[in-house]
């Protein structure tokens, strides 16, 4: 009794210094990294504004005042000045990060699910299968993304979530590549060999032995991916076929902003401005990660 | 080579199939009744069935994509609802404004990206470096559109020296206009309207092949052969550009190709913000009136454009670097 206390003890102990060492080793892995950094202090901006917006914003999102339409930066205590409607410009460009993260997130998350699903039956399985994938991925690869995004957009309609849907659609072939060609050297491993030995059936190989060692790229490419969905997101937004209003978008807001570009071009920069500034913090993480994850991989 | 082209072009055969379908099936990812869609909710019945007509939409779905694909076959793209016009016709129209602005902004983008590139590499680490490389990440972070507004309202709103729209006479006809008369106001209009467009397409593709020309140059200036052409005393620029350029031409090629296959793609925006006579603001046009024909036409083509790009690359790199071929 007394000898099986001490061994949970000890295991509860081990686990915990394991913990405390994963959130160390986690510490000194992004402080590596000037990009990681950097990148990773925009995106927590940008994340905190998407958060808090009822607390960060000045005014409502919605409240029309036409009365104050078009009134430039600081003017009546209004940060960035308002809209063609009248409304809080800085308090739009905070919800819109919500909207513009939403987007990222669920559409990367559904490539991703889709990609690193196909990806890992294609590369695991081979034979007829991982050809019919692979020249699927071929032809979507065929498209300009943006060209193929607008596409679908135009056919499913506009709307949060048919964006969602086109770019899920449009960039699954990013990850269905790179997991196959890591599945393909992984699956030869000694330690996949013995999991088949030992009579692990296949679904426990990919997703347990297999789908945890193709993380690392994968980890990039969404990193990355999140940067270039929010632009998709806003560009379709500018196009119209986006976000539809009321509910404020960056991409829209800027397209609004065109028709008003001589008298009020306030409308035209920040928004944009908003826009590099998550793209830009995605990119750096990305980037670092790479860089990071890259000669880590070479030093082992 | 004969065969790898052989071999390539095999590949390309299905990959062209495979486009014209997914084209195809857009149509059927209306929800609802296309027809209806398309037409709005006060369309009569007579004109619902017309349009079905037209686009064969009351046959069987099999029935439809083999239609299509023979009609393809013989350059049919359909007719466009809104002009009532072979969309092949509007495409031939507008496709020479779009590949007039893709070439400029692709001659700027390596204006830019190729010496910004070789002094990144050859200094690395110094502030040209770093600079260098700010505005290559910031190139790539920033979106087109913005980019394009941020260049009206300087070069448009407070200088007043360019055109913030439209489009002068094509570029190649103003050549020749000039080279007639003698007067170069014909090509300075042309080139003032191409100006700005172009330099915002070809803003993000030079930040891409900056990039890669850095890390290209990079790897080869590291080689021994670099270092064998300093030692016989090679002047260095000779060493940079004969030498280390040269051979960092490989993957500066296919990112070329690549980039020239996404400008068609980014034409899209350019040209709307713009209000560029293209390809590009012929689809958001035709979408924003529910001109299907006209939007499978125009989606087709760009991506048969784009995938013949990327074939001519393949080849064109296995000619640069004989390994290839042998993969």
């Amino acid at each position: 009794m007394e000898l099986s206390k001490q061994v949970q003890i000890e295991k509860k102990t081990a686990k915990q210094s394991k913990r405390g060492f994963q959130v160390k080793e986690f510490f000194y892995f992004i402080t590596q990294s000037k990009s990681v950094l950097i990148g990773g202090a925009f995106v927590l901006i940008v994340v905190i504004c998407a958060l808090f917006a009822p607390l960060i914003a000045t005014h409502d999102p919605y409240q029309m005042n036409m009365a104050d339409r078009l009134l430039k930066p600081m003017e009546k205590g209004h940060l960035l000045g308002t809209d063609q409607y009248g409304r809080d410009l800085f308090t739009r460009i905070i919800f819109g990060a919500r909207v513009s993260l939403e987007v990222g997130i669920v559409s990367v998350g559904l490539a991703m699910v889709i990609g690193v699903t196909l990806g890992l039956i294609s590369g695991y399985y081979g034979g007829w299968l991982d050809t019919i994938i692979m020249r699927f991925v071929d032809i979507v690869l065929s498209f300009p993304v943006l060209l193929l995004a607008i596409a679908l957009v135009a056919a499913l309609g506009p709307g949060i979530e048919n964006v969602i849907l086109a770019l899920g659609f449009v960039y699954w072939t990013n990850y269905a590549r790179i997991v196959r060609a890591n599945v393909l050297a992984i699956k030869e491993e000694e330690y996949i060999q013995a999991a088949k030995t030992i009579g692990s059936n296949d679904f426990r190989i990919i997703f347990f032995n297999i789908l945890p060692n193709c993380l690392a790229p994968v980890v990039v490419v969404a990193t990355l991916g999140l940067g270039v969905a929010i632009v998709s997101e806003a560009t379709l937004s500018f196009l119209g076929l986006g976000i539809q209003p009321p509910q404020s978008s960056w991409g829209w807001t800027l397209a609004f902003g065109m028709k008003f570009i001589r008298e009020a071009p306030h409308l035209s920069i920040y928004p944009g401005l908003a826009i590099m500034f998550t793209v830009l913090g995605f990119n750096l993480l990305g980037d670092g990660i790479r860089d990071l994850t890259d000669s880590k991989l070479k030093r082992n | 080579m004969a065969t790898f082209i052989i071999k390539r072009l095999l590949q390309f055969i299905p990959v062209l199939i495979g486009i014209s379908i997914l084209v195809f099936f857009l149509l059927h990812l209306i929800p609802g009744d296309p027809a209806m869609t398309l037409l709005g909710q006060d369309a009569t019945k007579e004109d619902l069935e017309h349009l079905r007509e037209v686009l064969g939409l009351n046959q069987p779905i099999y029935v439809q994509l083999l239609l299509f694909l023979k009609k393809l076959f013989h350059g049919d793209l359909g007719i466009s609802i809104f002009q009532d016009v072979p969309v092949i016709s509007l495409i031939i129209k507008h496709l020479p404004a779009t590949i007039e602005l893709a070439l400029l902004a692709m001659i700027i983008a390596l204006i830019i990206s190729i010496p910004l590139g070789i002094v990144s590499a050859v200094k690395q680490f110094s502030w040209l470096d770093y600079v260098s490389m700010f505005f290559a990440q910031l190139g790539v972070s920033m979106p087109v559109f913005w980019m394009g507004l941020l260049l009206i309202i300087g070069f448009s709103v407070n200088l007043n020296i360019l055109p913030s729209f439209g489009r002068g006479e094509p570029l190649f006809q103003s050549i020749g206009h000039t080279l007639q008369t003698g007067n170069l106001f014909y090509v300075v209009d042309s080139l003032q309207h191409l100006l700005l467009p172009a330099f915002t397409l070809g803003v993000m593709s030079a930040a891409l092949i900056t990039r890669m020309v850095r890390s290209a140059m990079l790897e080869v200036l590291k080689e021994d052969y670099i270092r064998t052409a300093e030692a016989k005393g090679v002047k260095g620029l000779m060493v940079i550009i004969k030498h280390g350029f040269r051979n960092a031409l490989i993957p500066v090629v296919t990112i070329v190709g690549l980039q020239f296959g996404n400008l068609l793609g980014g034409a899209i925006v350019t040209e709307t913000v713009f209000a560029w006579p293209g390809i590009g603001r012929l689809v958001i046009t035709a979408i924003s009136q529910r001109d299907f024909p006209v939007v499978q036409g125009c989606v087709l083509m760009i991506a048969l454009i784009f995938a013949l790009i990327n074939l001519i690359v393949d080849i064109l790199y296995a000619i640069i670097n004989p390994k290839i071929q042998r993969v």
